[in-house]
């Protein structure tokens, strides 16, 4: 693997911002590759949408920003909108099943998966949403493990959450490995 | 061997966590995007660790207050960006004047004014160098990377020690901003320098008389050292000396000096990949991972282009231009900036090769490809 | 036990900068002889100053001592008094250093209510500079910068820092000079932000200007106007008019604010010590 791009963009309280960082820990400290993270800030973070860019590639990144990702995990309307045009044909889109238009070139593989209805009714938390993001994106595209996604995400969240945060990224794994 | 630690850090935190390290102890600040993150770090960190927070009522008085807690004897530190940095640049000059040790994080946005306020830029380096008032000495130091961005803090503050001087170090809110993985060092095993403490009696000591490396002994206040130190133009007992041409003279060059002498230890630069550089790209902050990575892509195409990277804006490292004016075709400058730098490149270079600037400032990085068309141009 | 102030002075500093007649030098006397009856260490005294005729006070008082930029003086009291809980610390201030250009931090440290004891020296102008309307300038004076009389209204400093929370606030002048030494006695003894109003003669910069050529003038104009606060009850408003008030205004008990920070730290501290361990 060389260089993996990857935008994940979502609604505020969907946990974005940390289901980034736990991904690009993921692969920078438990499978010993390099990762950046990046997130939207200012009154682009204020109005209510959320984007995580995590680069995950085996050398140094040096050049850290996102132009055509290769991977977009897309949780709203909106972020399906805003990134469909900046996707190359190799480019693989996670879209939430609640997205009824996702206008993409042909070539363009898309995925819609019940992500937030996961997380909602079979986990009980809209809170989890990153969770079963990450573990559906892990089943999909491979660019992490699970057991590296599961490590990363138990040194980041709340402890007393440990339970309900392993149930989604399952959850997540199961829903993504249905699709492939 | 010390034990390495390997973390996904931002680069904000871990300036914050570096000056832990560094041994700072006091931080004053007022709250400005993208450098937030650097108070909220310490605002925690600190009092864990025996030292102060504190939030001032604005730019200005928490540079004062900076400069007081240094003159108290604690190692001190403040984060801004462009509008706030541009209100520290009065009591920048007082700490230049008074020796005072601190450090100065500018993350820098986007301008004039208050501009674009999250996204990155590198307008400010002529303001680092000569932002404040008279023609005062100054170190300023960029990092390119997290890693960079905590060593560098460390550095700073053992510059300023060092030196008795303030340090500014010049990041952008793209390597604030970034989360990557670093390989820290063992805490135990970083060299801090501390300053220099005078081994007079409080009836010899003069607070201005420097040893012979130009840079004065400190005495601790409180210790039975009751000395004056001023801003106006002072001579060694720290009495004004308004109307003295022959102190005033002396001093600034004493301040001058007291840097140049120490320039190879300040100037940190990398040479990448010049060793057969047809082309070279000179670099620093945010702009040098863009050319890192263009001269990775050029190299497989067969161009042989290099990088002059600088961790060092001010003293300016002209011996590493120098060094290969005569070698390469042309010296590709990139800068998010109308170009300030470059007439640097330029006063060294010029003679002997082409100097290019490549300059974006609408927010964005300038991207690898960007560079790569500019060298095939210059080819 | 009376105070040689000159031991307290740094001679071989002499001659001082300020015209004849100046009351910068009263106040500083009140001052030193107040620490020195309180019998304080001089070692442990830092006296801070900003920039104007009353920021050079401290170059030739023979304590700790530093002059910082203009209006300033207070936040870097701030920051030194946190690095130095341990050491009282005095600002001396002028009109324009104070409420002027550094009237924000001085509201700011005020409502932080940290342990320092500010010394406001109130001429009236902008002494050093040859004679400008400052912010405590009397509407309708005449200064350089005012040819045909300020029309500006001023500030009452000792209500302007009462409001922001300083927790010991009185007003003196150099006439009354008994009263200011004690004033600043039991400022300087308040545990908390404390402030002394001393209003003083500028005879170069305002008293010529102001029909008032001369020092002893000044000193009359002082005498007359002022009136005690223990006395200013017995007397209607129409006797008050044009009087300003002297004497002690505040004198709270407040948690400090170092004191409070340090309780602070060793909340935090329980949390956990980084120290460079990650």
């Amino acid at each position: 693997m060389e260089r993996y791009e990857i935008v994940i963009s979502g609604f505020g309280g969907q946990g974005v911002v940390l289901g980034g960082i736990i991904l690009a820990e993921a692969a920078a400290i438990y499978e010993d590759k390099n990762a950046t993270h990046n997130q939207s800030y200012g009154p682009e973070a204020r109005g209510g949408a959320s984007k995580s860019e995590v680069i995950i590639s085996d050398k140094t990144v040096h050049y850290p920003e996102i132009e055509k990702p290769d991977i977009l995990v897309a949780l709203t309307q909106e972020a399906v909108n805003k990134f469909a045009s900046n996707l190359k044909e190799s480019s693989i889109v996670l879209a939430d099943s609640s997205i009824k238009e996702i206008n993409v070139a042909n070539q363009v593989k898309v995925y819609s998966l019940p992500i937030i209805e996961t997380a909602a009714i079979e986990v009980g938390s809209e809170l989890v949403t990153n969770m079963v993001t990450l573990g559906a994106l892990a089943a999909i595209t491979k660019v992490v493990s699970k057991e590296a996604l599961e490590k990363s995400m138990l040194s980041r969240i709340p402890k007393g959450t440990e339970e309900l945060n392993l149930k989604a990224l399952a959850k997540g794994f199961e829903i993504g490995e249905q699709v492939i | 061997m010390g034990k390495k630690q390997v973390k996904l850090m931002q680069g904000n935190e871990a300036c914050a966590e570096a000056a832990i390290v560094a041994g700072a102890r006091f931080f004053a600040g007022y709250p400005i995007t993208p450098a937030t993150e650097i108070a909220e770090t310490l605002a925690k960190l600190l009092p864990q660790n025996g030292g102060t927070f504190i939030q001032m009522e604005d730019e200005i008085a928490s540079m004062a207050a900076v400069i007081g807690a240094s003159i108290g004897g604690v190692k001190s530190m403040t984060a801004t960006s462009g509008p706030g940095f541009t209100l520290k640049q009065e009591n920048l000059g007082y700490a230049a004047m008074i020796e005072i040790p601190c450090v100065i994080v500018n993350v820098q946005r986007g301008g004039p004014s208050t501009g674009l306020p999250t996204l990155p830029a590198q307008m400010d380096v002529m303001q680092a160098r000569w932002g404040t008032h008279g023609d005062h000495p100054i170190v300023v130091l960029s990092p390119s990377t997290v890693y960079e961005f905590y060593i560098l803090t460390i550095k700073a503050f053992n510059f300023a020690e060092m030196l008795r001087t303030p340090v500014i170090i010049l990041s952008d809110a793209i390597v604030g901003h970034l989360r990557e993985k670093v390989v820290l060092p063992d805490p135990s095993e970083i060299e801090i320098v501390n300053r220099k403490k005078t081994d007079v009696s409080p009836e010899k000591f003069l607070p201005f008389k420097a040893d012979e490396d130009g840079v004065p002994p400190f005495a601790n206040y409180g210790e039975g050292y009751r000395y004056h130190m001023t801003s106006n133009n002072h001579d060694e007992s720290g009495a004004p000396a308004t109307n003295n041409h022959k102190v005033a003279d002396a001093l600034l060059r004493r301040l001058h000096n007291k840097v140049e002498k120490r320039r190879s230890e300040i100037i940190i630069t990398d040479e990448i990949m010049m060793d057969d550089a047809e082309v070279a790209v000179f670099a620093y902050g945010c702009t040098a991972r863009s050319a890192f990575s263009a001269v990775e892509i050029t190299r497989e195409q067969g161009i042989k282009l290099g990088l002059i990277k600088t961790q060092t804006l001010w003293p300016f490292p002209y011996e590493a231009i120098k060094k290969y004016a005569n070698q390469v075709k042309a010296i590709i400058v990139p800068e998010m900036n109308m170009g300030q730098l470059v007439g640097e490149v330029e006063r060294v270079a010029c003679k002997d090769t082409k100097v290019t600037p490549l300059n974006k400032f609408d927010g964005r990085m300038i991207t690898p490809e960007e560079i790569i068309s500019t060298v095939k141009e210059v080819i | 036990m009376a105070v040689h102030v000159q031991e307290y002075l740094r001679l071989d500093k002499m001659p001082h900068i300020w015209c004849p007649g100046c009351g910068t030098g009263i106040v500083d006397g009140a001052l030193v002889r107040a620490i020195g009856n309180l019998g304080y260490n001089r070692d442990n005294v830092m006296v801070i100053t900003g920039i104007g005729c009353s920021a050079r006070s401290n170059a030739i008082l023979d304590f700790n001592t530093f002059q910082t930029t203009h209006g300033r003086a207070l936040s870097f009291a701030t920051g030194f008094k946190l690095a130095r809980p341990e050491m009282k610390v005095i600002v001396i201030t002028g009109d324009g250093d104070g409420s002027g250009i550094g009237g924000n931090h001085l509201i700011h440290t005020a409502r932080r209510n940290i342990d320092i004891t500010t010394i406001l020296i109130n001429n009236s102008i902008y002494g050093m500079t040859g004679g400008q309307y400052s912010p405590l300038t009397p509407t309708g004076s005449f200064a350089t910068t005012a040819p045909y009389g300020t029309v500006e209204d001023t500030f009452d400093v000792c209500k302007l820092v009462e409001a922001a929370g300083a927790t010991y606030v009185a007003r003196s002048t150099a006439y009354h000079v008994t009263l200011l030494e004690q004033l600043i006695t039991s400022a300087l003894e308040h545990k908390g932000f404390s402030f002394v109003e001393a209003i003083t003669q500028c005879p170069i910069g305002y008293g010529r200007r102001n029909k008032m050529k001369t020092p002893t003038e000044m000193l009359k104009w002082q005498k007359d106007h002022a009136v005690n606060i223990k006395a200013a009850s017995r007397l209607s408003e129409e006797q008050l008019e044009g009087k300003f008030l002297i004497g002690e205004f505040v004198v709270k008990n407040k948690a400090e604010y170092t004191e409070k920070y340090n309780k602070l730290k060793e909340e935090a501290k329980k949390e956990g010590d980084f120290n460079g361990k990650i």
